[in-house]
């Protein structure tokens, strides 16, 4: 019966992983350095901050050798905070444009 | 460790097959995951959830704010020999926790093939990897509060949300770090004297441990690592 010992892997995998991330990181910490703008900037650190929490959860919390029970019902319900930030755009924009109508504040 | 052969017998292990058959299996759901571990992921979901509504708050009045946002570039920069660097404690930070997921992988790894002793050290360096973050947290609390003049009600840079959301998230993400160093020396104190080796019952539940335990410790440990990396993209990078 496999895995009933726990998470038996060998232990290149994790040096992989961790010297993935050590770059992931810096590669992130550069687009600020160099000051990226704008949308160049943000799909940088979206796209550098999903593959970091990817690889975390992965292979370094074992998510990928985990039975698929397990996966989705810790998975799947993560994506309604997804409902939450969308909800929560149109809101502040919302805001934003009374706040600007009323105070004048906004430009 | 209990038996959970029998209620696996001829089910499918792979595949959306055995997603429905572990469900709808009248038995136990995720087989041959340890209770504790399933306990901790399921703790963890929560905790994804208080964590993204603290960033979901944040990114709320960053966006519906009129007054300018404090740039974290230049907010969190270190003047060494002076040079400006940019967000330097923040990325040294970043490493250090990376540095800690990495030894927490191998602890985890090392403690199923029973090496005690490498275990040990393993989630001490884990531990003092995590001791000396919450220590730079506390210099970067310090020179924001003091030296920016910071307040949960207002700044000198800009708009006033920038300090409460700043302390509530950073906050609550060094409390977890501070436990989970606590939680990674008890557990390095029960491996080294080889409690989970001859059974000797822990002096809170009063339950035989298992090498799970380092693997549950880690599940944690990781997760923490996870949440600043969302932070350190939405919020300081942003």
């Amino acid at each position: 019966m496999e895995n009933v010992q726990g998470q038996q892997h060998p232990l290149g995998i994790y040096f992989k992983i961790w010297g993935l991330l050590f770059v992931l990181s810096t590669l992130s910490y550069l687009v600020d350095f160099y000051e990226f703008e704008g949308y160049l900037r943000w799909t940088l650190i979206l796209v550098f901050m999903a593959l970091k929490a990817g690889f975390i959860i992965a292979v370094f919390m074992h998510m990928r050798w985990e039975r698929l029970a397990l996966s989705y019902a810790i998975l799947v319900p993560p994506i309604l905070l997804g409902v939450l930030i969308w909800i929560m755009v149109i809101e502040s924009d919302y805001t934003f444009a009374t706040r600007g109508i009323f105070f004048g504040g906004a430009p | 460790m209990a038996p959970s052969d029998s209620d696996s017998t001829a089910a499918p292990t792979e595949g959306l097959t055995s997603l429905a058959a572990d469900w709808s299996s009248d038995q136990r759901t995720f087989k041959n995951v340890p209770w504790g571990k399933a306990m901790m992921w399921i703790f963890l979901l929560s905790d994804t959830f208080i964590f993204t509504i603290f960033l979901t708050a944040y990114m709320t009045v960053r966006m519906s704010t009129t007054e300018p946002w404090p740039i974290p570039s230049e907010v969190f920069a270190l003047t060494i020999a002076g040079e400006k660097m940019p967000l330097l404690l923040i990325a040294i930070m970043t490493f250090i926790l990376i540095s800690s997921s990495g030894t927490m992988a191998l602890a985890v790894n090392y403690g199923y093939r029973r090496d005690r002793v490498k275990t040990a050290v393993l989630l001490l360096i884990t531990a003092a990897f995590g001791a000396s973050f919450v220590g730079m947290q506390a210099f970067e609390w310090t020179k924001l509060i003091l030296e920016e003049g910071v307040r949960p009600w207002g700044n000198p840079m800009g708009a006033a949300q920038f300090g409460s959301t700043f302390f509530m998230i950073t906050g609550f993400h060094g409390t977890h770090v501070s436990i989970g160093v606590i939680f990674l020396v008890i557990i390095a104190r029960k491996v080294w004297r080889g409690e989970f080796d001859n059974n000797t019952r822990g002096f809170f539940t009063s339950q035989k441990g298992n090498y799970e335990v380092v693997e549950i410790t880690g599940l944690y440990w990781h997760f923490v690592d996870l949440v600043w990396v969302f932070i350190f993209a939405v919020f300081y990078l942003w």
